[in-house]
């Protein structure tokens, strides 16, 4: 338990600080690396609960494709290393202090410091399931039948993203050449194809 | 008879209708033969009813005709009825007559005007309003067509209503007549509250016992007959422009001539004098009443002389005349003459008419030219207008050879002058006297001029535009057979009708009906008992007063001026109206111009607006201006505002939900 | 002392909010605004098993896995966004995307 407890405690302030770097950091190379290690720390903390299929999706899915994605923009854009505005500083203060309430409220809310929060109320507070089942079949079992259309429904809203992106960003660049295999297929044979009789010894 | 009575007053109605609503249809000529063939029948059926009733028997004396009933309200019952006795009969006859004359005037005088069927629709209406006026048998009736003819005159002095001087002389008559009227009517309802109707049968039968009553107002315990008549008789300044509500009269004249002829010398001006002998059964028995009465009457005939004397516009001259000869009137009645004031109500619409008609026709003869001093000369350009305007003059100024064959011949303002003076003699009371002594001198300066007019016009050299005067010429003959049919009765009326009014047979006349005959015998009784000086008096005054006329503008013409330069304060006092317009001007129109836009500018303004509509929309402003910084433009002031939104609200349900 | 469902709620809890901090105090680059939105979204799902393990409902984790989905479409579209803007304007500075301003 104290084990647990501990790698608990470790990979959560790891997460937690990760994210801090990310909003302050100077270079937006360094703020994507600490978004991948803060999404490696969130995997760690899924395993820990017995989630395994969804950290091992979230480290393919979000560190492998999208913080690359990020990764690669930040490389493309030729961003320059800003200093850091004075506005940061001025609105540190009202801003710190609205995010202090607003987490103070996560918390009352979810019950987690304290007094009776109606939202947990309704909950069974039953301790976690271990083994019973693993969870990348206990996933499977309702994902391909119960919510077979929301499973459709996703791969429709990743279609649209990339036809999204693909018209957003394509430009055709003039000077470029390019096969159009259609028009090479429907060549009629006129314009190809042209019977001469030749005369013996005189050539075309 | 009754159908006479009813022909007489609905005729001008008809034509007025017709000629003011199809104007279009029918065009200008037919437009002045429908109105001016209504009043000629109207004036001859006028002569008939006066006839019937001045010279029938005691039983005919008076009809009462009911055309429908107007308003029946608990305990008041008022009907359109005609009451016809002497004193609407003689009232019908100058009215119809005068009218009569001023619609075939006009056919002459406004040729060429664009409004023809417009004036003429005017003049019959007024006609008619004035006729139910006097054929009233009750005070609300009465104040209709009082109400009526204020109208009538205003639309008639801004006829021509480009000009902003006639606008503003339109509502000036209008307004002033507003404040007489406002009296008027505060005078009627107190006579309804004393004795509970309104038809003159119950209110003269009532007279006595109202005499008695008593009445509470501000605190003070005053006698309500009195009030009342003092009420009814503010009424009367307004209307006849006596001293006080008398600044109307001469801005009048911005008015076409014939309405000055017909309105403000003959007709509406008189209502106020027909109104009080109307109402002479309690008029009598307020004596408060009827010597302020004379007092006002006796002020306005000085007051009004005397700024004759120094005008140069000839029908500003006329026009102060008038309101002089209508003070006469009035305190002729208030010492109780009144058949007398009515005499020379009746003689003094003939020569006053003949008077304004006549200035008209020289007016149209120089082109529209009104001032004197540029005239001069002109009997041999227009010599028929110069007789008749002689006449005229002669009638005004009271002149006639005394004592001949009984009464005396002369001019019709001779004899109803004559006997309104003596009548005030024979008062043998203080107003009376001080009426008698202002009468005589404003006959001196009456006489003075309205010779000089005469001298000023019609003699000497022409003063004015040579272009002018090769164009003057006599005015055609539908503008002068008016002018001789008045001359006729400003030069016989008085001969003719004195024993019927004031002589030997007025009882017979006037009957039993029409106005206080007790009374009435009685002052006419002293007044024929005066001492021989007081009968030459006005006549000698006149006489003087023509000859020192002639000298001034005749024999030593330089004079006039002379004198303007010794007296130069009288001088100005009389020139500009004793003041009395710029006195008003300072007392009431500025201050209520004051008050009018301090009400504007500050309450309406700057109160309501300012604090209502005004107000909302420049709060709305800023309102939208201090909101519009919200929107900065960068995403992340939108992020942060978001946040605090939602930092509240998750508050909200926080707290409300512990 | 057991971990809890609480202490990865709290978890959750910092993560978001340190997501939403990142929004609107930074002025650098857009890029860093969608990478806070990345961490939201982290802090959602986070929640999300959380809950569905306690519960004993596998459904959280089905709705965690739609969730994650829809992160990484919507993150390829705001790159490629950024891409174009990048393209028509030179910089990607915050500070200066104010066309909006009114």
């Amino acid at each position: 338990m104290l084990l647990q407890a501990l790698a608990f405690y470790v990979f959560a302030f790891v997460v937690m600080a990760s994210a801090t770097m990310v909003v302050v950091s100077r270079n937006p190379v360094y703020s994507v690396l600490f978004l991948i290690l803060a999404f490696f720390n969130a995997a760690a903390l899924f395993i820990l609960i017995g989630a395994e299929f969804i950290a091992m999706i979230l480290v393919i899915v979000y560190v492998g494709a999208v913080a690359v994605l990020f990764l690669f923009v930040v490389m493309m854009l030729d961003i320059n290393v800003t200093q850091l505005r004075e506005g940061f500083l001025k609105y540190l203060p009202v801003g710190s202090l609205i995010g202090l309430v607003l987490l103070l409220e996560i918390l009352l809310g979810l019950g987690v410091l304290g007094g009776n929060s109606p939202a947990m109320e309704g909950l069974a507070k039953s301790g976690a399931q271990v083994g019973a089942i693993d969870n990348t079949r206990a996933i499977g079992r309702v994902l391909y039948t119960q919510y077979f259309y929301l499973f459709q429904a996703a791969g429709v809203v990743l279609l649209v993203a990339m036809i999204g992106a693909i018209v957003l960003t394509l430009r055709s660049r003039p000077g470029v050449r390019r096969q159009r295999v259609a028009e090479q297929l429907y060549r009629p044979k006129d314009q190809t194809i042209a019977v001469v009789k030749v005369p013996t010894r005189e050539g075309v | 008879m009754d159908l006479a009575i009813k022909l007489i007053v609905l005729l001008p109605l008809l034509a007025a209708a017709i000629a003011g609503l199809f104007c279009r249809v029918i065009g200008d000529r037919p437009a002045q033969f429908v109105t001016c063939a209504a009043l000629l029948i109207a004036a001859a059926l006028s002569v008939f009813v006066f006839v019937r009733i001045g010279f029938g028997p005691e039983s005919a004396k008076l009809i009462v005709v009911k055309l429908f009933s107007w308003m029946d309200s608990g305990t008041l019952a008022v009907s359109w009825s005609l009451r016809v006795d002497t004193l609407t009969a003689v009232m019908l006859i100058v009215v119809t007559g005068v009218s009569s004359m001023v619609h075939v005037y006009s056919i002459g005088y406004m040729a060429e005007d664009p409004g023809i069927p417009r004036f003429m629709s005017y003049l019959s209406l007024f006609t008619f309003f004035m006729l139910m006026l006097v054929t009233s048998d009750n005070l609300v009736q009465l104040f209709f067509g009082w109400e009526g003819v204020g109208l009538a005159s205003y639309l008639l002095i801004g006829f021509w209503y480009d000009k902003p001087s006639a606008n503003d002389a339109a509502m000036k008559a209008f307004i002033v007549n507003r404040v007489g009227d406002f009296g008027f009517a505060l005078g009627i309802f107190a006579i309804w509250m004393l004795s509970g109707s309104v038809n003159f049968a119950e209110i003269f039968a009532k007279g006595p016992e109202m005499a008695q009553a008593r009445i509470e107002f501000l605190g003070m315990n005053l006698p309500a007959l009195e009030t009342a008549c003092l009420l009814l008789f503010v009424g009367a300044m307004g209307k006849s422009a006596q001293l006080g509500l008398h600044t109307w009269l001469p801005d009048a004249m911005e008015g076409p001539t014939p309405v000055s002829a017909l309105i403000h010398a003959a007709t509406m001006v008189t209502a106020g004098v027909f109104m009080v002998c109307r109402l002479s059964p309690i008029f009598e028995l307020a004596p408060i009443a009827l010597q302020v009465v004379t007092l006002v009457g006796a002020a306005t005939a000085f007051f009004a002389a005397t700024v004759g004397l120094t005008q140069f516009d000839i029908k500003r001259v006329v026009a102060y005349s008038t309101c002089s000869q209508l003070g006469y009137m009035f305190f002729a009645a208030g010492v109780g003459a009144y058949s007398a004031a009515m005499f020379h109500l009746m003689t003094h619409a003939f020569f006053k008419a003949l008077l304004f008609l006549g200035s008209g026709s020289v007016i149209h003869c120089l082109h529209h030219e009104q001032d004197m001093r540029k005239m001069g000369g002109v009997r041999e350009k227009a010599p028929q207008t110069f007789y008749l305007m002689w006449i005229g003059t002669l009638a005004l100024a009271g002149i006639g050879v005394p004592f001949i064959l009984g009464n005396g011949i002369g001019f019709a303002g001779f004899y109803s002058k004559d006997i309104m003076l003596e009548s005030a003699y024979g008062a043998h009371s203080v107003v009376g006297m001080i009426a008698f002594w202002l009468g005589t001198i404003a006959a001196f300066m009456t006489a003075f001029y309205s010779t000089r007019l005469m001298f000023m016009t019609f003699y000497g050299k022409y003063r004015g535009d040579h272009h002018t005067w090769d164009h003057a010429h006599e005015s055609p003959a539908v503008m002068l057979i008016p002018l001789y049919v008045l001359g006729i009765g400003a030069a016989l009326s008085g001969l003719v009708a004195y024993d019927w009014f004031v002589g030997h047979d007025w009882k017979h006349f006037w009957g039993t009906s029409s106005i206080a005959v007790k009374s009435t015998e009685e002052v006419l009784h002293h007044a024929h008992q005066v001492p021989l000086w007081v009968k030459l008096a006005p006549l000698v005054f006149a006489l003087s007063g023509i000859a020192l006329s002639y000298y001034f503008y005749i024999v030593r013409t330089e004079l006039p001026a002379l004198t303007v330069k010794r007296f130069p304060g009288l001088h100005d006092l009389f020139y500009n109206k004793w003041y009395f317009d710029e006195l008003y001007d300072a007392m009431f129109v500025k201050p209520s111009l004051r008050i009018g836009r301090a009400f504007w500018k500050k309450g309406d303004e700057a109160t309501i607006n300012g604090l209502g509509p005004d107000n909302i929309a420049a709060r709305a402003q800023d309102m939208a201006g201090a909101l519009s910084r919200f929107q900065s433009g960068y995403l992340y002031h939108y992020a942060f505002a978001m946040l605090v939104g939602v930092a509240g609200l998750v508050t909200y349900f926080m707290l409300s939900a512990r | 002392m057991t971990i809890g469902l609480g202490h990865y709620l709290f978890v959750a809890a910092v993560l978001f909010t340190l997501g939403i901090l990142g929004i609107f105090l930074n002025r650098k680059n857009v890029i860093v605004i969608l990478m806070c939105v990345e961490l939201m979204l982290l802090a959602v799902n986070i929640n999300l098993v959380a809950f569905s393990v306690y519960q004993g409902n596998i459904v959280g984790q089905v709705f965690a896995m739609l969730v994650l989905t829809v992160a990484a479409a919507e993150a390829a579209i705001g790159l490629a966004i950024l891409v174009v803007y990048f393209r028509n304007r030179g910089t990607i500075e915050v500070e200066d995307i104010n066309a909006m301003k009114g």
